[in-house]
C-alpha cells in the first residue's frame, strides 16, 4: 500500500505550494490515474514518490516503509523514454539489476523484453527504436526489478493515438502479471478512465485533491460503452469545477446524478 | 478537331517529357556530384597541379629552386633519411615525446576535467587557478621547465603536457556540465552511488566529446613537441628543421615537415579507430566524427 500522509511541498523561491496537504492511500494492486490542471502539483507528487524530490512536511510510506530517497520498491516511467543512448536495449533494462550475476540480468531483461512485445529487439541501440517503442523499453526497465509499486508520468503524452492505445493494453496485460500498485499521471481523461481503478482529480494553487472518483467498470473495458462515457464526462466535470475556484472540493454532484447531466 | 486534339496531345507529351528530362539532367548530375565528390581524389589534384609545376618550372630553367627544390628532390631527401635510418630514429624520438607528453596531459586533464565537473567546490576553488594558467602562452613555460627538469627529455614531455592538459580539462569539465539531468535522475532512481553514478552514467555521457578534446589535445601535442625540440634537441623531427636550417638544407625542412604532417594524420586516425567502439550508440549526422 502507498499511503501519502500530510504531503506539502514548497519549492524555494515561494509562492503558492506546488502541493499541500494531500492525503491518500493507494491499496496494493491499485491503479490510480491523476489527472489535473497544469500546475496542480500532479507530477511533483510522483516526484516525491519516486524519492527524487523531498516533501517540505507530511510523508510517504510504501508498505509501512518512510520514502526518502528512491525506494527499491517504487519504479518509474518518465514522460520521456529516457533510455541510456550508449547502452543496447538489454543494456537499458538490465540497468537497474546491477545487483545480479551476469546471466540473470540477462536473463531478466529479456524476459522483460518479452512482456513488453520486443523480444530480440535486446541488441539494438534505443536511437534504432521507435518512440513506442523506446517508452515499452523504458517501462520493462521500469518493471525488471519487480516493484511493489510503478509510477507513470505522462507516459504516453508524446505518442500517436494508436500507439497510445496498444501501450494501455501493454501496460494492463503487465499489470495483470504481478499486480503492482500502479499510480499513473495524465492529461488525458480516457486513458485516466481506460486505465484507473479511481482517479484522483487535482486542483491547482495550491495544489490539492479536489475529488477522488472511482470507475467500477469491467476490465477489458469498452471505449464506446454508455457507463465509460458517463465516467468520462464525471472526470471531465470534475476537473472543470476544479478550475472553476466557485466550487469548493466535494461539492461535485454525487455520482447518480453526475450520469445524466 | 482533329488539329486541335493532335496539338493538345503534342503538348501534353512536351510536358509529360519536360519533366522526366528535367528529372534525368537531376539524375545525371547527381551521380556525377556524387562520384566527383565521393572520391578523395579531387582534393588532390590542386597539390599535385603545384607540385608538378613547380617540378617543372625548376627543370626547365624558370626557377631555380635552391631554397625551394622541387618534390622530387624532397623525396630524394627522404629516401636518403629513410636509407641511412636517420629518419626512423628522429620519428621515433619524437613520436615518444609526443605519446608520453600525450598521456600525461590527457590523464591529468581527464582527471581535473571530471572533478572540477562533478563538483561545484572544486569547480570554485580550482577552475579559476587553472584558467588564469591556461591564459599563460604554453611556450613561455620552457625556461622555467628547462632550469626545473634540465634540457633533456623531462623538460620536453612536460611542457607538450601542458599543451594537451587544457583542451583535455576544458573538454571534460564543459562535457559534464551539459549532461542532460533527466539521465542523470534514472540513475539517481536505481539508486547509483556515487562511484557507480561516474562509470554508468556521467563517463559514457562526456566519452563523445571526451574524444573530440583528446583529438584536439593530441595535434597541441605535435605543436608543442616542435617547439620543444627548437630548444634543444640532438634528435627528433624538430632537431632536423633546425638542422636544414641552420646548414641550409631545405629540402630537409620539407622532408621533416611532410614526416609530420604524416604522422599527425595516423596518430589522429589510430585514436580515431581506437575510440570509435565507444562511440557506436551515437545517433548524429556526422557518426563518423
Amino acid at each position: 500500500m502507498l499511503t501519502f500522509a500530510n504531503l506539502t511541498k514548497t519549492y524555494a523561491g515561494g509562492g503558492a505550494a506546488a502541493l499541500s496537504q494531500v492525503d491518500l492511500a493507494v491499496q496494493a494492486g491499485e491503479i490510480a490515474a491523476i489527472v489535473g490542471g497544469s500546475g496542480c502539483g500532479k507530477t511533483t507528487l510522483l516526484r516525491l514518490t519516486a524519492g527524487l524530490d523531498q516533501a517540505s512536511s507530511g510523508f510517504i510510506e510504501i508498505d509501512g516503509d518512510r520514502v526518502t530517497a528512491p525506494h527499491p520498491a517504487i519504479g518509474i516511467v518518465f514522460q520521456e523514454p529516457r533510455l541510456l543512448p550508449w547502452l543496447t536495449v538489454r543494456d537499458n533494462v538490465a540497468f537497474g539489476l546491477g545487483d545480479q550475476p551476469r546471466a540473470a540480468r540477462r536473463q531478466r531483461a529479456d524476459e522483460a523484453l518479452e512482456r513488453v512485445g520486443l523480444a530480440g529487439y535486446g541488441d539494438r541501440w534505443p536511437r534504432e527504436l521507435s518512440g513506442g517503442q523506446q517508452q515499452r523499453v523504458a517501462i520493462a526497465r521500469a518493471l525488471a526489478p519487480r516493484p511493489k509499486a510503478l509510477l507513470l508520468d505522462e507516459p504516453f503524452s508524446a505518442l500517436d493515438a494508436f500507439t497510445r492505445a496498444s501501450l494501455h493494453d501493454h501496460l494492463l496485460a503487465l499489470w495483470e502479471e504481478s499486480r503492482p500498485t500502479v499510480v499513473i499521471v495524465t492529461h488525458d481523461v480516457e486513458e485516466a478512465v481506460t486505465l484507473g481503478d479511481r482517479i484522483i482529480v487535482m486542483q491547482p494553487r495550491p495544489g490539492r485533491i479536489y475529488e477522488e472518483i472511482p470507475v467500477d467498470l469491467p476490465r477489458p473495458r469498452d471505449r464506446m460503452s454508455p457507463n465509460f462515457d458517463a465516467a468520462k464526462r464525471r472526470v471531465l466535470k470534475a476537473l472543470d469545477n476544479s478550475l472553476n475556484p466557485q466550487h469548493p472540493p466535494g461539492q461535485t454532484a454525487p455520482a447518480g446524478g453526475a450520469l445524466w447531466w | 478537331m482533329t488539329v486541335q486534339a493532335s496539338t493538345a496531345r503534342a503538348v501534353a507529351d512536351m510536358e509529360s517529357v519536360a519533366p522526366q528530362d528535367a528529372d534525368g539532367r537531376a539524375r545525371v548530375a547527381r551521380a556525377l556530384a556524387g562520384r566527383i565528390g565521393g572520391v578523395w581524389l579531387v582534393g588532390v589534384i590542386l597539390p599535385v597541379l603545384l607540385a608538378a609545376g613547380w617540378e617543372l618550372a625548376v627543370a626547365g630553367g624558370f626557377a631555380n629552386g635552391r631554397l625551394m627544390p622541387p618534390p622530387s628532390q624532397i623525396w630524394g631527401e627522404l629516401v636518403r633519411l629513410a636509407a641511412t635510418g636517420e629518419l626512423w630514429t628522429h620519428l621515433l624520438t619524437t613520436l615518444w615525446r609526443v605519446l608520453a607528453g600525450f598521456a600525461i596531459g590527457a590523464i591529468a586533464g581527464t582527471l581535473a576535467g571530471l572533478l572540477t565537473g562533478a563538483s561545484g567546490l572544486a569547480r570554485q576553488a580550482l577552475d579559476p587557478t587553472i584558467q588564469a594558467l591556461r591564459a599563460i602562452p604554453s611556450i613561455a613555460w620552457v625556461p622555467l621547465f628547462i632550469l626545473w627538469l634540465g634540457i633533456f627529455e623531462a623538460s620536453k614531455v612536460a611542457l607538450i603536457a601542458v599543451g594537451v592538459f587544457f583542451p583535455v580539462y576544458l573538454g571534460v569539465m564543459g562535457a559534464i556540465g551539459s549532461i542532460d539531468r533527466k539521465l542523470v535522475e534514472v540513475g539517481r532512481v536505481f539508486r547509483l552511488g556515487r562511484l557507480q553514478m561516474a562509470t554508468r552514467v556521467l563517463l559514457p555521457a562526456v566519452l563523445p566529446e571526451w574524444v573530440i578534446s583528446l583529438r584536439s589535445g593530441l595535434g597541441l601535442g605535435f605543436m608543442f613537441v616542435v617547439a620543444a625540440e627548437f630548444m634543444g634537441a640532438s634528435e627528433g623531427l624538430g632537431y632536423l628543421l633546425v638542422d636544414g636550417q641552420q646548414l641550409g638544407k631545405p629540402a630537409q625542412i620539407l622532408a621533416a615537415i611532410i614526416t609530420f604532417a604524416i604522422l599527425g594524420k595516423l596518430c589522429d586516425q589510430a585514436l580515431v579507430l581506437a575510440t570509435r567502439p565507444l562511440l557506436a550508440w551515437r545517433d548524429t549526422v556526422r557518426a563518423r566524427l
